[in-house]
């Protein structure tokens, strides 16, 4: 696992709403209770500890296309830090 | 209805992105004019991510105040006094003894002295300043736009702020209305005031992510968040019995407030108390669901806010909820936060009053979440009995006003 997921995920485990042992890359950010509003903390957390800006707006985040998965938020953050490189 | 503890509204002021007065508030409101525009007064807007909000345009305090009065009145106190010395004027009102001591002035604001508060961090942390201005806190308190309309305007009845953010001008104005209904009160003066377009501000409501990036569309498809407005909103208010021996003017009668928490999330919108608020100003009105033709929204255009709204309108309506026309002045002030619930009871009277419902705009189609007849983008007549005015605010904090056609 590259160091980008590691660290997304050590994030999304500080801020994920349910009792969960592990998070995996296969996980939904809606079962792990981190959709709409309640994802802007997890998204702050990542922006500061990456130095990016992501694009989010908690009415227009469509689950099924955007960031569905926490894979997804790997993906969308390793793309930032690149084009940030 | 007996005559007793009926409360009447005489007077209306306001100072809005689409006006400094109520009537040209109004007149713009009926033509579906859009008061969003470029963010102007924030301190470098350029490095703002948010590019729009309503602000209120060309305001110069000067008009309105002697330059030495000012070191004391932030923008929101200032729009505070203004609207309510229109309000009081058309009244025709005189607070002369006892009766000023028998009048409350009930003031909704829901972050209070913004601008003195980022003039003064910016003082201190970015030019590295060692003082502040001295007036800085009694600007920047919430409480100001309150206690400051009692000063102008000789008011020495109860005096308070009432904060719950985008609520606190419907609480402020239900508890005035509650007061004068039992006697507690001879007169109020009540309302909300709001002036929160700075820098500060502006990036914590951007960290929520809920703003919109172009314009506010309540209930559409496709919309995309909530705008930040500002301005003011008061009415007098009195007893029907006192209003008919002066010979005053009627405006609209109030006849009900409903109040709820949410006691869940802070910032999830809950349909239960949302019900439960439309619930008991209804039954505090002894009104029947059939009895209500309008209601001015909540209706912020976020997603969840909207969706949830109407769920709760299916829910206290029934059947009757397609029948209802329902609109959001938002759409075209953006949202005053604590300033906000009296904007839409000024918009609510008068819609009542005049037959004829203000327009939500932007409106650019039906969302299948949002199912009601939210009267796109025209204004339209419309013969109102009664009407309600919601506020649902963060925090879970839930109130709405009843209001019918005075005869």
């Amino acid at each position: 696992m590259s160091d980008v997921a590691s660290e997304v995920i050590a994030v999304i485990a500080k801020k994920k709403r349910v009792d969960k042992p592990n998070v995996e890359l296969s996980d939904r950010l809606d079962d792990l209770g981190l959709e709409s509003l309640n994802a802007v903390e997890m998204i702050f957390d990542l922006e500061e500890k990456f130095n990016i800006e992501i694009p989010y707006n908690a009415n227009t985040n469509n689950p099924s296309t955007e960031f569905g998965t926490v894979g997804d938020v790997v993906k969308a953050i390793q793309q930032l830090v690149d084009k940030k490189s | 209805m007996s005559d007793v503890n009926r409360v009447v509204v005489t007077g209306l002021g306001a100072v809005t992105p689409l006006g400094h007065t109520a009537a040209t508030y109004w007149a713009n409101l009926k033509q579906g004019v859009n008061g969003i525009g470029p963010i102007k007064l924030a301190a470098t807007p350029e490095e703002l991510t948010q590019k729009v909000a309503a602000e209120v345009k060309d305001f110069d305090p000067l008009k309105h105040f002697e330059e030495r009065q000012l070191s004391t009145l932030d923008r929101v106190s200032q729009f505070a006094v203004v609207a309510a010395r229109e309000a009081i004027a058309q009244a025709a009102i005189t607070f002369d003894m006892p009766l000023s001591l028998r009048t409350a002035t009930i003031i909704g604001t829901g972050v209070g002295g913004q601008t003195t508060l980022d003039e003064s961090f910016r003082r201190i942390y970015l030019e590295k300043k060692s003082r502040v201005f001295p007036l800085t806190i009694p600007k920047l308190m919430v409480n100001a736009p309150a206690s400051q309309i009692s000063v102008f305007c000789g008011l020495r009845g109860a005096s308070f702020a009432v904060a719950s953010a985008c609520a606190s001008a419907t609480h402020a104005i239900g508890l005035a209305f509650h007061m004068l209904h039992s006697g507690a009160v001879d007169c109020a003066v009540t309302g909300g005031a709001e002036a929160c377009i700075t820098f500060g501000t502006l990036r914590g409501w951007e960290a929520m992510r809920v703003m919109a990036p172009d314009t506010c569309r309540p209930f559409s498809i496709d919309r995309k968040g909530l705008v930040l407005g500002e301005g003011a909103a008061m009415l007098v208010l009195e007893p029907l019995e006192r209003a008919r021996a002066r010979g005053a003017q009627i405006l609209g009668e109030i006849v009900g407030f409903g109040m709820s928490a949410d006691a869940a999330d802070l910032t999830a919108p809950d349909q239960g108390g949302m019900t439960r608020a439309m619930e008991g100003a209804l039954a505090d009105g002894k009104l029947a669901v059939q009895n209500i033709q309008y209601i001015n929204a909540h209706g912020t255009g976020t997603a969840a806010n909207d969706a949830t709204e109407t769920q709760a309108r299916h829910r206290v309506f029934g059947a009757h909820a397609g029948k209802l026309a329902v609109s959001s002045t938002k759409s075209m002030v953006g949202h005053a936060l604590g300033a906000a619930g009296a904007l839409e009871m000024v918009a609510t009277l008068l819609a009542v009053r005049e037959a004829i419902v203000p327009p939500t705009i932007g409106y650019l189609g039906p969302d299948p979440a949002c199912d009601l007849d939210y009267v796109p983008n025209e204004a339209r007549a419309l013969t109102i009995g009664a009407a309600l005015s919601n506020s649902f605010a963060f925090g879970g904090l839930n109130a709405v006003l009843a209001v019918k056609k005075f005869s």
